[in-house]
């Protein structure tokens, strides 16, 4: 039997390459001038539900991301990509979220699809570094969670276990863990295939769909092709049966109370020019202070 | 006594042996309990701990609260979750402190979420303050200071409204203090009791070295970044450290480049640092790498380009081409000492 596999991810700006014009005149970051793209290590989990779903037949691959309307192009992306089915979980009221209100409002949604075997998520997304989402959410929906996967050793569908390799300090673990399980993906494997050419062709012109409860659960048995022309879900607070209390802001309980740019602290720096006599100079100072000897 | 709204830490424990870090959070934690005037409180976790648990009470534990089980030897979600959310709810702590290790930050977020509490990830500071907003003043709050965006920013992040306020914590910032054999605390035994379901994982094999690179307890690092060039010129960057009695560091463009390993990494996403002295070797100093050194007591700079952002926090400055000015380091060195 195969498996259901539902893959989170991220739609982030690219804080990895913070040029010159991203910089405000006051230092800070200009975040709309950051390119937005998908977040790494999520297109690396996106690869390992690709490669599950590639060795254990009739497995599918769900891609979820919660975040603004532009945020459908990372599920555009993981459809070239292959997934099976994708939905864009957004409203108004999921806007300022934290990890905690993220995270309930992600469990709502895999609810909704119902049956799942497995569920990844890259290991943290680089606007925020938290790591936080994936184990919250694993707690959420009551069950195991091995975060920091390198590799997935092995899986048996029918034994309904698996066993991956996590990054420790220092070295590394293989657990053992019975489905359901959400597993954390990094990017030390599972190098992100391309994006397929004949894919682009059919979705590049897809749709978002609303879709407020009436999702049509027997798709999961029922194996059914999914429309081209329907191919991006649009599930809003309603669909997933989500509490507004727990989304959103009131659903946040942490607040960002200030924000300061990393400034360099001024120190007095004294200049030692580069001669034997400057240099050794500076070395006799530090000897004499006890920093050297 | 049961010490409710105390300052918590979860001590990290693997086959009996104590993190480091967790030591560093008791010492913080003390002293943010002497600020809000509360107790210090630990959780240890694991199996055969006792002596463990004893050592840590020269920190300033006021209750250090053992679970003790055979299945808790080593770490593992699902039980860790249920023992802690136990106990967290049972002493209603105000404060609770995770080290940011694999092992914190796989289990802080699953509490947060079991609890709906806030959790903010990989602290470089706290500290206690008030908070305003919408007309109230809330008092004692912690703020959590983390780099952001990259570590192009720094935020402060309060979680006012529900206790209690949970903050993973970076290996290294904080400092630990000197124990005081005298202090006075107690160790408190839970019960706990737990089914087969509850072991949703199983530890098959588990390979950890010991870092080789001791870059934590160095005080005096030489460091080189991309600007020393190649392996080979790298090995003037060892050659000072050896002269010194120092460790090697290096930025992360040194390590991509294949000059040394990442054991050796400084920064943001390697090892954070705060020697005595800390000489940057052909290193630009972006923010990433200054978050892992900023701290040090003196830092020598070594740079061709003058306008490098590693001057403005350095107190030695030399513009130089490093393949000439460490070997002259080194020789003035042998001269005095
Ligand atoms: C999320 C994130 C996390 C990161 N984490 C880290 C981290 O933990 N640690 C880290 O270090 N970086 C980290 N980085 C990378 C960081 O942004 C920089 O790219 C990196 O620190 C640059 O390394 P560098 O100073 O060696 O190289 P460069 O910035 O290229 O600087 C090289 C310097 O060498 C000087 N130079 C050249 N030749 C010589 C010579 N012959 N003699 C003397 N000087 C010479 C040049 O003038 C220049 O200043 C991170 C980046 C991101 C986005």
């Amino acid at each position: 039997m195969g498996l259901n596999l539902i893959v989170l991810v991220k739609q982030v700006p690219d804080t990895q390459n913070i040029t010159g014009n991203a910089m405000k005149e006051d230092g800070t970051v200009n975040r709309s001038a950051l390119p937005a793209i998908f977040n790494p290590e999520d297109l690396h989990a996106l690869e390992a539900a690709l490669t599950i779903r590639e060795s254990v037949p009739d497995s599918r691959v769900h891609v979820l991301t919660m975040g603004p309307p532009s945020a459908v192009q990372v599920l555009k992306d993981s459809l070239y990509r292959g997934a099976d089915f994708v939905a864009l979980i957004s409203d108004r009221r999921f806007a300022a979220a934290d990890t905690l209100a993220t995270s309930y409002a992600l469990k709502c949604a895999i609810e909704k699809i119902g049956a799942y075997d497995i569920v990844l998520c890259g290991r943290q997304a680089i606007d925020g570094d938290t790591a936080q989402v994936g184990p919250q959410t694993a707690e959420k929906l009551g069950i195991n969670q091995i975060t920091c996967v390198s590799e997935i050793v092995e899986l048996d569908a029918d034994k309904r276990t698996i066993t991956a390799r996590r990054s420790i300090e220092g070295g590394f673990e293989k657990v053992r863990s019975a489905l359901p399980v959400l597993l954390t993906i990094t990017d030390e494997s599972y190098p992100p295939r391309p994006p397929s050419a004949i894919k682009m062709m059919t979705y590049k012109n897809a749709t978002t769909e609303m879709s407020s409860g009436d999702f049509d659960e027997t798709y999961l048995t029922s194996g059914a092709e999914l429309k081209a022309e329907n191919t991006i879900t649009l599930w809003d607070i309603n669909a997933i049966n989500a509490d507004p209390d727990s989304c959103g802001l009131p659903g946040s309980p942490t607040k960002v109370k200030n924000i300061d740019m990393v400034v360099l602290k001024s120190e007095e720096i004294r200049m030692i020019e580069n001669t034997e006599e400057a240099i050794g100079g500076m070395v006799h100072e530090l000897v004499a202070d006890h920093t050297l000897g | 006594m049961a010490a409710k709204n105390s300052v918590m830490v979860f001590v990290q424990q693997d086959d009996g042996k104590v993190a480091e870090v967790s030591i560093e959070l008791i010492s913080k934690a003390r002293e943010l309990a002497n600020r809000v005037k509360s107790k210090v409180t630990a959780v240890l976790v694991g199996s055969g701990i006792r002596k463990a648990a004893e050592s840590l009470i020269p920190y300033g534990v006021d209750h250090l609260y053992t679970v003790d089980h055979k299945g808790l030897a080593h770490y593992t979600p699902v039980p860790y979750t249920r023992v802690l959310t136990d106990v967290i709810k049972k002493y209603a702590p105000q404060i609770v402190l995770y080290g940011a290790t694999t092992t914190g930050r796989d289990i802080a977020p699953r509490i947060a979420s079991a609890l709906r509490v806030g959790l903010t990830a990989d602290c470089t500071d706290l500290q206690i303050g008030d908070y305003q907003s919408k007309g109230q003043t809330y008092q004692n709050v912690l703020y959590q200071i983390r780099p952001a965006f990259g570590g192009n920013i720094i935020a402060t992040i309060v979680s006012p409204e529900r206790k209690p306020q949970m903050a993973t914590v970076r290996e290294g910032v904080m400092k630990m203090s000197d124990p005081d054999p005298s202090f006075k605390g107690e160790v408190i035994e839970e019960k706990v009791e737990l089914k087969p379901e509850d072991f949703p994982s199983e530890i098959v094999e588990r390979v950890k070295q010991e870092k080789l690179v001791n870059l934590k307890g160095a005080q005096i690092i030489v460091s080189g970044g991309i600007g020393v060039g190649s392996k080979e010129t790298f090995q003037l960057i060892h050659q000072l450290a050896h002269a010194l009695g120092g460790e090697v560091g290096a930025s992360r463009a040194a390590v991509d480049a294949g000059y040394v390993s990442k054991d050796h990494q400084v920064g943001q996403t390697g090892t954070t640092v705060r020697p005595r002295l800390y000489i940057a070797c052909g290193i630009s100093g972006s923010v990433q790498h200054r978050a892992g050194m900023d701290e040090s007591a003196r830092i020598i700079a070594i740079n061709t380009d003058p306008e490098a952002p590693i001057f403005q926090i350095a107190n030695y400055g030399i513009v130089g081409d490093l393949k000439e000015v460490i070997p002259r380091f080194i020789k003035a060195f042998r001269a005095k000492a």
